[in-house]
């Protein structure tokens, strides 16, 4: 048993068994993506940025019932509010400390007027913090913008809540 | 009629130019060899590797040194700041100092001197000393190890280089390096020493800090080794120094044992292409190996290291010089006898 190992170490047998497996590896198709140019596929449950929704009316959904701003584990969501002259609540403020959302889903969950939803876009990097505290009118932009596919991904996900 | 004073600036004129002739292809061999080296490895672990930088991300390395040029040269508080300075200076070079007598093709060498191999192997003794210098002046304990380590290894890989080159030389009589690749017209080294083409491959890889044997740099034990300190410009020149010296080893392995710029048959079609072009295919080829190394083995324990340099390729190596002159001797084939 010595001998053959002394062999097999002498030989450099495993070092050629490598480099063959490393060979075969070469030329085998990428694990990666071509990331930037090409993107991977996400669940319609996906958690990213985030955006209050408007009804198709154009109406914005959200009552300013604060549930998100309880559950928010990090405190991350300031809402403040206000009757309209129309006699309905809504929000003056929502704000989203986008640092500090450690992006759970739960505000999304427990809203009741599906207003507030993570949408499937995570690549909001800006320069400064600053720009990372997203206030109404902001998340309203990005509702108007991803509107269509968040449609989609509730609609799919619609069965399984 | 030319002064005394015109033709010694005509001369040194000839001699910077054929030094931008060896500096220029030198760059552009680290440029890709560094491309290439992250290519193989991202190949082999099923990457892409970078791709974004121009075509195929041929500009990454381009790219990086121009990053690494606008940032800050920081100097520790500490550090002996002449020393630090002077080492990646040193290293870089060195290196390329080696290359002034490594043959290309038959005649085209910048120094064709009678004791190539023992210059080559003397500079490259002396590169031991930029790293030193690095890691005591760096005043820092990660790069001291590094260095250290660094040192201890170069020096014992030395050795059975020494041994391995020997061999070579028993074989050809001469040690210039020309010579050598000539004597090789018959058949290459590579044939009859093949235990010393692995020898010397492995402490090639050894002697220039290569994976497996990086222990200098080994990250999770000694962040960055003796470049730990470095930034901006000053590790440029370490990276770049590293690089020639494995372009260097590679083409070591190319003259001693690959048969240098000769083609592999000497028939019509491949004999009629120019020499450098075989030497470059073949030293591409030694370093596709090298980066093939560093993709596949793990990176050895520091006691291992020194037990295959001193317990195993020394006395292996010891033992081809004797077995190789002996047979030489007594089959009366040694050259020049």
């Amino acid at each position: 048993m010595k001998i053959i190992n002394f062999l097999k170490s002498f030989l450099l047998l495993d070092f050629l068994k490598a480099f063959y497996l490393a060979q075969k590896y070469f030329f085998r198709k990428k694990a990666t993506i071509n990331y930037p140019f090409e993107k991977g596929k996400l669940s319609p449950r996906f958690r990213g940025e985030h955006a209050l929704r408007r009804y198709p009316s154009g109406e914005e959904r959200c009552i300013g019932c604060k549930l998100c701003e309880a559950v928010c584990p990090a405190q991350a969501i300031t809402i403040e509010t206000q009757p309209r002259d129309d006699g309905t609540r809504r929000t003056l403020r929502y704000d989203i400390d986008m640092v500090k959302c450690i992006y759970c889903g739960l505000c999304e969950e427990s809203c009741p007027v599906d207003a507030i939803v993570q949408g499937p876009n995570f690549e909001f990097t800006t320069e400064t913090r600053k720009e990372l505290y997203y206030t109404k009118e902001k998340l309203l932009e990005n509702g108007d913008r991803w509107e269509t596919v968040i449609a989609e991904n509730l609609e799919a996900d619609a069965k399984y809540r | 009629m030319i002064s005394l004073a015109q033709t010694y600036f005509i001369e040194v004129m000839t001699i910077i130019l054929y030094c931008l002739l060896i500096f220029v292809p030198l760059l552009l061999g680290v440029v890709m060899a560094l491309y290439a080296d992250r290519k193989i490895w991202a190949a082999v672990q099923k990457r892409r590797g970078p791709n974004v930088v121009g075509p195929y991300g041929l500009f990454q390395v381009p790219a990086d040194g121009l990053k690494f040029i606008f940032k800050e040269i920081i100097l520790p508080d500490g550090s002996d700041k002449t020393v630090f300075l002077i080492a990646p200076i040193i290293t870089l070079a060195l290196s390329i100092a080696a290359w002034a007598v490594v043959p290309v093709q038959a005649g085209v060498v910048l120094a064709n001197i009678n004791v190539g191999i023992l210059y080559i192997f003397a500079i490259s003794s002396l590169g031991v000393y930029g790293i030193l210098m690095a890691g005591w002046s760096s005043n820092s304990k990660y790069p001291f190890f590094g260095a250290l380590r660094s040192a201890a290894q170069m020096v014992s890989y030395e050795v059975s280089i020494g041994f391995v080159i020997i061999t070579v030389l028993l074989c050809v009589g001469s040690l210039n390096l020309t010579e050598i690749v000539m004597a090789q017209k018959t058949m290459w080294f590579f044939i009859p020493l093949f235990p010393m083409f692995i020898v010397f491959f492995i402490s090639a890889l050894a002697e220039t800090n290569r994976p497996p044997f990086d222990l200098p740099e080994a990250e999770s034990e000694l962040v960055a080794g003796y470049q730990t300190e470095y930034s901006g410009m000053p590790f440029v020149l370490f990276m770049f120094g590293e690089y020639i010296n494995i372009l260097l080893m590679c083409a070591m392995t190319t003259i001693l044992f690959l048969g240098g710029w000769l083609p592999p048959i000497d028939i019509y079609p491949l004999n009629a292409v120019p020499g450098f072009v075989w030497f470059l295919l073949k030293v591409t080829l030694v370093f596709y190996l090298f980066a093939m190394v560093k993709a596949f083995v793990p990176r050895y324990r520091y006691d291992q290291l020194m037990r295959l340099g001193w317990k195993v390729f020394l006395p292996l190596s010891l033992f081809a010089v004797v077995a190789t002159s002996s047979i030489l001797f007594f089959f009366n084939l040694a050259p020049g006898m």
